[in-house]
């Protein structure tokens, strides 16, 4: 069926050269075209690997720290907000709720060169570099949380939350002892994806990144795939690849107690 | 049932009139719990996403520092110059960006037609054929989605190097006699890696509007005589449009702000787009006002695009009910 080979013939071309570049992570020469057999040293081991390039070493440990700060600022930010959001109506909270949206829809150019000449023109006291980077990245995690979360509190409905009310708890204690256990996987798997899109950002890292000392990954990949390209850098992309793997995997694993494929619909409509 | 630590106890065991207590307690706890809660998300929302669109207009609209000869951002619109706007406008109109921006809409309109016309018919068998295989194909077609978008880019440049694997098949399959050159400004290239780039984000939200497409008014279309063919295109394609609108918008947007991936598989002035200038402007040169300027009147123009999409995708939602 010519639509059944359509389908395959995409899923391969899209993922064979992926697959290609993580082989030659592990190519034992130098070359990123021919293949020389199995080693590990562009991991470690060779002078120029990623555990012993300092700047290699940098990138990975700037991209992991950046993520961490990330979800522990944003994730807390957005289930407020979701929470609030999803109950307050009045007019502020449209606009809000808009207000909210609307970094989604943003290029990530635009929000990129909006935060470089925010922060060198009037918020001087924040310097570009990891702290810039920190409330970009959290600008745009946000409304990730908020949409998962959402999404889960309307599946969750009011009933239960009328139940505990209705059984003496007041709106606090009631938001405390039943919707937040009831909105602790949403909770999480939002924060996984804050993790694995945080390390994935380009754009807004790259604008908000004034020197060497606050390259990440993706960053370091950019700028040296064309001056200075060796397996090192597949490594590194490789890693990257496995970190934002591992936190999206413990997102499903997760989301999937309501059935595999609604967890993968439901992160496909991030 | 132990009623938890702190909570009053149930309104109905107590004496005297407990409803009306109970609910002012509430009204006046409940309201401004809510505005509460969002206040912190909502405050950095407007302070790190509203004023710094403010502060590209004051770069934009900022005059020039006689002395140091560097831009001055201007915040009040009352002393706003439109000189640098007007320059970035007419250069756009009639100047040297005129064919940056025509090779933006070109490239982008390529690479569209292509997402059209590959992701369609992804995102159908995806949704109507796909059985019990579903599953693991959708976890394959959403797996690019994650993958670090500069890691895709660099997979192909591996690929596409004068001794990669592209042109030893090419050669091997005497397509071509030498080397093609895929990486000095080659455009085809640049359209290649943005329709390898976005595909993802388009198949994905046209998927689950197909997906959701109810499987009885196709039985209805074929119990009237219908043939599949027919069916597909008086039924499916016209239910459908929304979710293809919707797909090209989240595709072109990102595409029309994109510079990396011409950067990256090309680095050659003959293929500049839009966000290259950007780049170039904000990030290199010292005239940031003319690239501010330039931000603003691609956010102009892709707001028009965003503004016909909504119009269009509630026409196309009023006209199926």
């Amino acid at each position: 069926m010519v639509l059944a080979a359509i389908t395959w013939a995409y899923v391969i071309w899209s993922l064979v050269p992926v697959l290609v570049a993580i082989q030659f992570s592990f190519n034992a020469g130098k070359s990123r075209s021919s293949w020389q057999g199995f080693s590990l040293r562009w991991y470690a081991g060779d002078p120029n690997s990623v555990a012993a390039d300092p700047s290699l070493r940098l990138a990975l440990v700037n991209s992991l720290v950046l993520a961490a700060l990330t979800t522990l600022v944003a994730t807390p930010l957005g289930v407020a907000l979701a929470l609030g959001l999803s109950r307050w109506r009045g007019r502020t909270s449209r606009v809000s709720n808009g207000l909210m949206l609307l970094p989604l829809a943003t290029p990530e150019i635009v929000m990129g060169s909006a935060l470089y000449l925010v922060f060198t023109n009037l918020y001087l006291f924040i310097p570009l570099g990891r702290p810039a980077q920190l409330l970009g990245h959290v600008t745009f995690s946000i409304s990730y949380v908020v949409v998962i979360v959402r999404s889960r509190l309307a599946s969750i409905g009011e009933e239960y939350e009328t139940a505990a009310r209705d059984l003496g708890a007041d709106r606090l204690t009631a938001l405390r002892l039943v919707v937040l256990p009831l909105l602790l996987p949403a909770i999480f798997a939002s924060a996984m994806i804050v993790v694995a899109s945080s390390m994935d950002d380009f754009v807004i890292s790259s604008f908000l990144s004034p020197d060497a000392s606050s390259v990440t990954v993706p960053i370091k990949l950019y700028s040296a795939v064309r001056n200075s390209p060796s397996p090192a850098l597949n490594a590194l992309a490789t890693l990257l690849l496995a970190g934002s793997a591992l936190a999206l995997f413990l997102a499903w694993l997760v989301l999937r107690r309501r059935g595999a494929s609604d967890a993968l619909k439901e992160m496909a409509t991030m | 049932m132990t009623p938890p630590p702190g909570a009053e106890p149930p309104p109905a065991t107590r004496p005297g009139p407990p409803a009306r207590s109970w609910k002012r307690r509430a009204g006046r706890r409940g309201p401004r719990l809510w505005p509460a809660l969002a206040a912190p998300g909502t405050l950095w929302i407007l302070a790190l996403f509203a004023v710094p669109f403010y502060a590209v207009a004051a770069v934009a609209f900022g005059y020039t520092d006689p002395i140091f000869n560097s831009p001055v951002p201007e915040w009040d619109p009352r002393y706003w110059d439109l000189t640098a706007f007007g320059e970035i406008v007419r250069r756009s109109l009639y100047g040297d960006l005129q064919p940056v921006f025509l090779r933006t809409l070109l490239y982008v309109g390529a690479a569209l037609a292509v997402c059209v016309l590959l992701g369609y018919p992804v995102a159908y068998y995806l949704a109507r054929h796909a059985g019990r295989r579903r599953g693991l194909l959708l976890a394959l077609v959403l797996a690019p989605w994650w993958i670090n978008y500069i890691t895709r880019m660099l997979a192909w440049l591996n690929l596409l190097q004068d001794d990669g694997y592209v042109n030893d098949l090419l050669l091997f399959t005497h397509i071509v006699s030498e080397p093609v050159r895929w990486l000095s400004g080659n455009p085809y290239t640049v359209v290649l890696a943005l329709i390898y780039g976005y595909i993802p984000f388009f198949i994905v939200p046209l998927y689950s509007t197909l997906d959701r497409v109810d499987e009885r008014l196709l039985e209805a279309a074929r119990d009237l005589g219908c043939s599949g063919r027919r069916a597909f295109w008086h039924v499916t394609l016209p239910l459908s449009r929304h979710g293809l609108m919707t797909a090209s918008a989240v595709t072109a947007l990102p595409m029309f702000g994109d510079y990396y991936t011409n950067t990256l598989v090309s680095g050659s002035p003959t293929t500049t787009m839009v966000g290259n200038q950007i780049e170039f402007y904000l990030l290199g040169g010292t005239r940031k006002e003319l690239g501010a300027s330039l931000v603003l009147l691609l956010s102009a123009l892709l707001m028009a695009l965003m503004a016909y999409y909504l119009i269009a995708s509630r026409r196309a939602e009023t006209d199926l009910t």
